[in-house]
């Protein structure tokens, strides 16, 4: 006997729906054996994550606050991800958009609130875009892999914030740490119920609808998805792909851009070290999961932040590492990648047949 | 002596088509055994199923009389079954020492270079191959990187050398040397499976010749039992032609006029070279030649695909080389089955969407930057319906729909733009003869009401029952030009193989 893996003609709709929840499950059975290594009661600990992150109104509100720069990221990745482009930089692109409307809100002067933060909001959507453009000119030009170059220019973006931060822009009344001073009222975003949440929830929700409505109903969206789907076929029917290459890694560059604009405006108030603890990242985990749907991003954006709340929480009455977390997207993205598998073939028993 | 290789009733299908149907034939020591079809006849098939890269769906492999079973390339060179591929295997960055050396199994982790070496050079003074084996391989010629992969074999010394199409990238005194050199091997009684459709290397060389037709082994021939004509009949095929049923057009108005035309691969070398070709307005032109010869080149370039390295193509006389506004002046539809995605359609996206992907733009699709569905939905509907599409259900991904009516689709699309040229690509390759009649049927109509067609097929039926005119190709160049009421299928074959020019 012998096992084949067979290509599926048709997979099946259930399947595809219910792969991401199922894989999730199995992360959530393998990751109980890690807890159960750490001493921890796995039941015990999968409850209070849900408690902590959805059970109070402060729980709920840092829960958004968590959600709001993945949906943006993730956003961003998936506008790429639909062209068949692997945007790995969403990461580097969150630093270059925070450096931008930082250095709106440090040196500009502007004093009125509405000027500032629509600067802020242009300067942070350009900096990303053209962060993630470089990446798009080189391969619209010369087919270099972006895989690559977006993620090699991550490091670039964060040592690049870390270096003003520790050098020139480090606010002087600081304590020497690295942090840049706190911004002007006219550059924060409002703040609701006397939490931590800001507006730039509203703003995320809002770019999820616009990207929504920009994939699935608009011309560009279309050409987009042919691209996609078989570039050959594009150029073809006389579509230019190299300037939509660079255009779609531009804009979503530019859409990760708003994640780092909304983190200095809307949380710290500031750029310091370590402004994303890996968002990027996470988003690569959320577009897949969402199947580079919009309206799919804003809700695995939303479990991820109940993820990150609650293995917060974890890591305060349990002692356990933040690694944990990690680890547990990790398993998430694993099981996805093997469901994709699955999906797209059928195992199969053959019977071997012997010669002599 | 008996037979070193047996294959027999050998049948192997890939979803939705038959790749090999029943084909058996025979290898003696000894022998150079030549394997002649036209592309598409399942001849890379059989070597996959061959080298192991492939199980048969059913049928028998013996050799030396031992029924055996290839899981894979490892199981058939244990063996002594070696092959050349027409894509060299060969890391380009390494010398070609090492490269030889990656061929040998059972060398040890502390290898003596010296001895190995002396190894290597043996079969190099033997054959009186002059080879520097220090070279990097990427510095070679391609000529010299295929000696790499013959060396390969003989180090190893397999005892059935397959050489696929080996001649294909070699200048004629490249071949000539090559052939002594297997000429030699068989002499030493080396069997050789050699594949090719050039007819004076089969002639030449062969001692047994199987022709494979749409995955069958239609005959084998001993050395002397065949001729060129009867090769070539025999690989082309000798249905009847059917009756004459359309009027001759070629007309007065010039639509298309083709000038000098060169296309270069990747690798440099030219795959349309000073191509010239006119077209007039509601003729159909026929396309003949062996598959690899430009044609696809040429509807490429036609399309837009590919850019052109040098010539003209005139639409009037406008020039349209390399301008975007070729896609509205020049439909095309191909049908490359094992290839399917290639240019007609995104496979993901729904039959809907793949109706316009042309005419995206228009105003009919669209309202200010959005896509007007209702427009889209009803233009489909319509489509469907006039051009009998088995669609499925709304939102259908084109992919799911079979061979031909994805062909349709892709039919209903490139003639909704109402273009002046209609290129047509193997259009009927893989198609059932349902499809294959409509397909037909599209390209005389459309012929009819003014439209101009290029169709390039390896159907010689095909092309003979439609054109107007036809013209064949040979390595990327124009070699004939005939009548199709005039000419015989032997002639139009002699002319696609290279060996007469009108």
């Amino acid at each position: 006997m012998k096992l084949v893996a067979e290509k599926r003609e048709i997979s099946s709709r259930l399947f595809r729906f219910s792969a991401p929840i199922i894989s999730i499950l199995v992360a959530l059975f393998v990751a109980g054996f890690l807890l159960l290594a750490a001493g921890v009661n796995p039941l015990q600990a999968y409850l209070e994550i849900l408690q902590e992150s959805l059970g109070s109104s402060y729980g709920l509100s840092e829960t958004l606050v968590k959600t709001t720069p993945l949906i943006f990221a993730s956003l961003g990745v998936s506008v790429a991800f639909r062209m068949q482009i692997w945007n790995i930089g969403a990461e580097g692109q969150i630093y270059m958009g925070a450096c931008g409307a930082s250095w709106v809100a440090l040196f500009s002067g502007i004093e009125n609130h509405v000027l500032m933060i629509t600067a802020m909001f242009l300067v942070a959507f350009l900096f990303g875009g053209l962060w993630a453009g470089v990446a798009g000119l080189l391969r619209a030009r010369w087919k270099v892999n972006e895989v690559i170059v977006t993620l090699l220019m991550n490091y670039i973006a964060i040592l690049g914030v870390d270096y003003l931060i520790y050098g020139p822009w480090k606010d002087p009344k600081g304590f020497n740490f690295p942090l840049t001073a706190q911004f002007s009222d006219a550059a924060r975003l409002t703040e609701y119920f006397d939490t931590r949440l800001h507006s730039g929830f509203f703003l995320a929700l809002f770019c999820a609808l616009i990207l929504y409505l920009f994939m699935e109903r608009t011309v560009w969206g279309y050409e987009i998805k042919v691209i996609g789907s078989n570039p050959k076929a594009a150029r073809y029917a006389g579509m230019r792909t190299g300037l939509a290459i660079f255009a779609v890694l531009f804009l979503s560059g530019a859409i990760a851009g708003i994640a780092g604009f909304s983190e200095v405006a809307g949380l710290q108030h500031r750029l310091q070290h370590g402004i994303s603890p890996g968002y990027g990242y996470t988003a690569i985990i959320i577009a897949w999961l969402a199947k580079r749907s919009a309206l799919g991003v804003v809700i695995v954006s939303f479990l991820m932040g109940v993820l990150l709340v609650g293995g917060d929480s974890l890591q305060l009455s349990w002692q356990l590492p933040v690694a944990f977390v990690y680890a547990f997207q990790g398993l998430i993205l694993f099981f996805l990648l093997a469901s994709d598998f699955f999906i797209q073939n059928r195992l199969r028993l053959i019977r071997e047949e012997h010669h002599a | 002596m008996p037979d070193l290789l047996q294959i027999k009733h050998i049948r192997k299908t890939f979803p939705g088509v038959i790749a090999l149907d029943d084909v058996s034939l025979s290898i003696a020591p000894g022998e150079i055994h030549t394997l002649l079809g036209e592309n598409g006849a399942g001849k890379s098939t059989l070597m996959n199923v061959l080298t192991g890269l492939y199980r048969p769906d059913r049928g028998e492999i013996r050799f030396d009389d031992d029924p055996v079973q290839f899981d894979s390339p490892r199981d058939s060179l244990a063996m002594g079954i070696g092959m050349v591929h027409q894509h060299f295997m060969l890391v380009p960055a390494h010398s070609v020492f090492e490269n030889i050396l990656l061929a040998l199994d059972k060398v040890p982790n502390f290898y003596s270079r010296k001895q190995f070496k002396q190894l290597v050079q043996n079969v190099l003074d033997e054959f009186e191959l002059d080879l520097d084996l220090d070279t990097p391989v990427w510095k070679l010629s391609i000529g010299a990187q295929q000696w790499i992969e013959l060396i390969k074999l003989l180090v190893r010394d397999c005892r059935l050398l397959i050489l696929d199409e080996p001649t294909a990238v070699l200048t004629p005194q490249e071949s000539a040397r090559l052939f002594l050199v297997l000429t030699r091997l068989r002499d030493q009684g080396k069997s050789i499976l050699f594949i090719s459709h050039k007819m004076r290397e089969v002639m030449e060389i062969s001692n047994r010749v199987t022709v494979l037709k749409k995955g069958r082994s239609l005959t084998t021939l001993r050395r002397g039992e065949y001729d060129e004509k009867l090769l070539a009949s025999l690989m082309i095929g000798e249905d009847q032609i059917p009756e004459w049923e359309k009027s001759t057009n070629n007309g007065e108005q010039l639509v298309l006029e083709i000038k000098d035309l060169s296309v270069r691969n990747d690798r440099g070398l030219a795959d349309l070279d000073n191509f010239n070709m006119k077209l007039y307005r509601g003729q159909i032109l026929g396309i003949a030649g062996v598959a690899g010869n430009g044609q696809k080149a040429l509807a490429e370039v036609l399309t837009g695909l590919r850019e052109a390295s040098g010539g003209k193509i005139l639409a009037g006389d406008r020039d349209i080389t390399n301008s975007t506004a070729k896609s509205s002046y020049i439909a095309g539809i191909a049908h490359i089955p094992e290839d399917r995605k290639s240019i007609g359609i995104a496979p993901d996206m729904t039959v809907d969407e793949n109706l316009i992907m042309k005419s995206f733009t228009s105003s009919a699709f669209r309202r200010w930057i959005f896509q007007d569905r209702a427009a889209i939905r009803s233009n489909a509907a319509e489509k469907i319906d006039q051009f009998a599409i088995k669609a499925g259900p709304a939102g259908t991904p084109v992919r799911y729909l079979s061979g031909g009516n994805i062909q349709k689709v892709i039919i209903a699309r490139e003639l909704s733009e109402k273009p002046t040229v209609l290129v047509a690509l193997y259009p009927t390759r893989g198609l059932d003869i349902g499809s294959a009649e409509y397909v037909h049927k599209v390209v005389v109509d459309g012929a009819e009401e003014g439209m101009s067609t290029i169709l390039i097929s390896e159907d010689l039926d095909e092309l003979l029952k439609l054109s107007d005119q036809i013209v064949v190709m040979f390595r990327g160049r124009l070699v004939g030009c005939v009548d199709p009421r005039q000419t015989s299928r032997e002639a139009i074959g002699l002319l696609m193989s290279g060996e007469v020019q009108t």
